[in-house]
């Protein structure tokens, strides 16, 4: 798997997955993107680091946000993107996914970013896509969301300097996400001191303590003590699927209130990868209050997917 | 029919306990004599087996043709080829067909098919229910008369457990075997990997350990109600192997095997996202795979087959979970059988008995050992040739196996089915 990701310089070729990449890349990948923030703060938000180069976004699953800010992330880049929303179009056609993956990178594409409902989908594409395109993977099945992790990352950086004294919990609906998976990871790799999921026994995947983890299914103890508190949105599906009983009865449970925050350490950060859900996983006075990093992580998310798409384009640039 | 005369040959037979170098006279397609010279004997074709092992022909338990129906994944001659390169002389084909063997008229039409292409014998599972649907019976009665050996549902779910009953009732009326494959959908919930840390960790969605423990121990529970002869397809994990140790020394009539690969792999050998390592049931653990073996060992577990499922190209590609569930692996079962010797889980004689004697038990046909007046289903193979797994050496049309490019020890070169030889290796 990490071969599949690295050149064999151990460059970045593609970004499918946290797992198998160093601590050395993931940091650099946060030091360049830490480079990126003023771009977005300048009169001309452009930089012309990818001139010429093509990125196309292909979305096999709908999303606003990751979408947006890959497109934003590319043309600041100066690069030419263009998005592509899978489900009205090829697929929906009988087209199979190599197909349409063959069809466009007869249109000399530099970089795929895919999102896929199904897990895998993205070390598929890789494998298959012609050898001088990369791929960055927006999120597939229950897997991997390895950009919105570093974004994570990234805004726990900018909070709190050190890694390896961290308590950090991921609170939600641990079985079911992908960004937990990449967090969870991401967070190993570089070192933090403990990391704690926190959710009842039905929103836990078996043998999630191998992932690294310390499990809670109480969400006062799971708190007690946190530097970083992350919290994981919740569908609605989850109920009619006999996974939970109701949103107020999880919301009782694990909802993210008032009182709780206080069990979490006073200068404890609360980040959310959005959409959140008002009411059912968190307060909309903690959502909207002075321990929220919420919107920060979304500005983030832009900076963190540009340096990806520059490693990865000057990578290739190197190569040849 | 040609005389034909084996000679200087490792003769293992477990059914008769024999375990000698000899030769083995074969007249009119049938066993003429093991070991003891037959005077005036004058063979039409000698095969000279001289530090090769001569056993009876395999028997297996569960072979996908693809054909009728699904042809672009193989046909009936090319995995009967297959077969018969693997020493397998006998092999069922579960219902599965497109159309379902649920009519005498498709029994009748793979039975032509397989005589013309006469290479291993085609033993058919006819469906336990019309259409495999699970809802009612299929004319058990009829299927048996045209020839069908045993009845299945295949991977396909019953409506609920009532039909089941009625079902396992009905076959046992006529003493047919019930073949089924322990698994409850609902548990499965539409998952492609084992439950466990693999599954986890790359987000695939995971089939429960439960899910086959529990089917088991309801299906016993209609064994024993019912009274009929059950045998359990392809058992994966350790509480189904406990499960049916437990009701085995209770006296009933059950029998079990496995596929080979289970007894090879687990989800720890999984290469990530790799759909040639995509089966069901799954590659569970290491402790399912030890209790797997010692149930070989003990007996709990009678056959081993090799649950071939050969698959065209295009199966296989895309992301794990949207491909197809399968292994070609009839080309691969005596290597893999002989390492299992090798690690000492079972003796050679042991591992013969589970791929000849026992598998024809179960059926209850005549075949499987060696014994004089039974038809000459043989299998010679010398157990210490190396071979790669690639196109030169592949018969199947299904190129789907987790062993591509590996080199094994084991290979059959010569395979007689009632004293035709079927296969010679070039």
């Amino acid at each position: 798997m990490s071969n599949l990701q690295l050149t064999q310089e151990g460059h970045l070729k593609h970004f499918i997955t946290i797992e198998g990449l160093s601590k050395e890349i993931l940091t650099n990948i946060l030091d360049t993107a830490e480079s990126f923030i003023g771009i977005s703060q300048q009169q001309v938000k452009k930089v012309p680091l990818l001139r010429g180069k093509t990125i196309v976004n292909l979305f096999f699953e709908s999303s606003t946000r990751t979408r947006t800010t890959f497109e934003l992330a590319a043309s600041r880049l100066s690069a030419d993107v263009i998005s592509i929303d899978i489900k009205t179009s090829a697929t929906s056609k009988g087209e199979s996914l190599l197909d349409t993956i063959r069809n466009l990178e007869a249109m000399h594409v530099d970089i795929f970013v895919v999102r896929h409902a199904i897990s895998g989908a993205g070390h598929f594409i890789a494998q298959n896509t012609a050898p001088h395109i990369s791929v960055i993977n927006a999120g597939d099945g229950q897997h991997a969301h390895p950009t919105q992790a570093m974004l994570d990352i990234f805004t726990i950086r900018q909070h709190k300097h050190e890694f390896s004294t961290l308590k950090v919990g991921i609170i939600g609906d641990i079985l079911h996400s992908r960004v937990v998976r990449s967090q969870i990871q991401a967070l190993n790799t570089l070192g933090v001191g403990e990391i704690r999921v926190v959710a009842p026994k039905t929103l836990l995947p078996s043998h999630v303590e191998q992932l690294g983890v310390r499990v809670f299914n109480n969400m006062e103890k799971g708190l007690d003590g946190l530097d970083v508190i992350i919290m994981v949105r919740l569908q609605k599906e989850r109920m009619t699927s006999a996974l939970l009983p109701s949103e107020r009865e999880y919301f009782t449970c694990f909802g993210l209130t008032e009182e709780r925050l206080k069990l979490a350490k006073a200068d404890a950060i609360v980040m959310h990868p959005g959409p959140i859900n008002r009411g059912v996983e968190i307060a909309s006075s903690i959502a909207d209050g002075p321990q929220s990093v919420i919107l920060q992580q979304v500005s983030n998310g832009i900076a963190i997917r540009m340096a990806i798409m520059s490693l990865i384009l000057q990578n290739k640039e190197d190569a040849v | 029919m040609k005389k034909i005369h084996i000679a200087n040959g490792r003769i293992i037979d477990p059914a008769n306990h024999i375990d000698q170098t000899g030769s083995l006279y074969i007249a009119d397609g049938k066993i003429l004599s093991v070991l003891n010279p037959i005077a005036d004997f004058s063979a039409d074709i000698s095969i000279d087996a001289t530090n090769n092992i001569i056993c009876p022909g395999f028997i297996d338990l569960s072979v996908r043709l693809r054909d009728p129906g699904q042809t672009h994944k193989g046909t009936l001659q090319s995995e009967t080829i297959a077969a018969a390169s693997a020493g397998v002389t006998g092999l069922c084909l579960p219902p599965d067909t497109q159309p379902v063997i649920d009519t005498q008229a498709v029994t009748e039409l793979i039975n032509d098919k397989a005589k013309k292409a006469n290479y291993s014998q085609v033993y058919l599972i006819a469906a336990l229910t019309h259409q495999l649907a699970g809802k009612e019976l299929s004319s058990m009665a009829a299927l048996k008369q045209a020839g069908c050996v045993a009845v299945s549902n295949a991977n396909a779910p019953f409506a609920n457990l009532l039909v089941l009953r009625r079902a396992m009732e009905y076959a046992s009326s006529y003493n047919l075997l019930v073949i089924l494959h322990p698994e409850e959908p609902s548990l499965s919930n539409n998952g492609c990997t084992h439950e466990g840390f693999f599954s986890t960790r790359y987000g695939l969605p995971g089939i429960p350990e439960a899910s086959e423990s529990i089917a088991v121990a309801q299906y016993l529970e209609l064994a024993r109600l019912t009274g009929c002869r059950l045998h359990f397809s392809q058992i994966s994990c350790k509480a189904a192997v406990i499960k049916i140790q437990q009701a085995k020394k209770y006296g009933l009539n059950i029998t079990a095997d496995v596929a080979i690969h289970q007894l090879h792999l687990t989800e720890n050998d999984i290469e990530p996202f790799n759909s040639s390592y995509h089966v069901i049931p799954p590659f569970r653990t290491t402790k399912d795979l030890q209790r797997l073996r010692e149930g070989l060992a003990n007996g709990t577990i009678n056959a081993i087959c090799s649950a071939h499922q050969p698959h065209d190209l295009d199966a296989k590609l895309g992301a794990f979970p949207e491909t197809e569930p399968g292994i070609a692996s009839l080309e691969t079962l005596l290597p893999l059988m002989l390492c299992l010797v090798e690690d000492n889980a079972i003796t050679l004689s042991q591992g013969i008995a589970c791929l000849s004697q026992n598998p024809a038990s179960i059926l209850g046909i005549n075949s499987g050992t060696l014994t004089p007046g039974f038809n000459a289903d043989v299998c010679i193979f010398n157990a210490t040739l190396n071979w790669e797994v690639n196109q030169q050496n592949w018969k199947s049309a299904g190129l789907n196996t987790p062993y591509w490019g590996e080199v094994f020890k084991g290979r059959v070169t010569h395979t007689l089915q009632s004293g035709k030889i079927i296969y010679t290796l070039k």
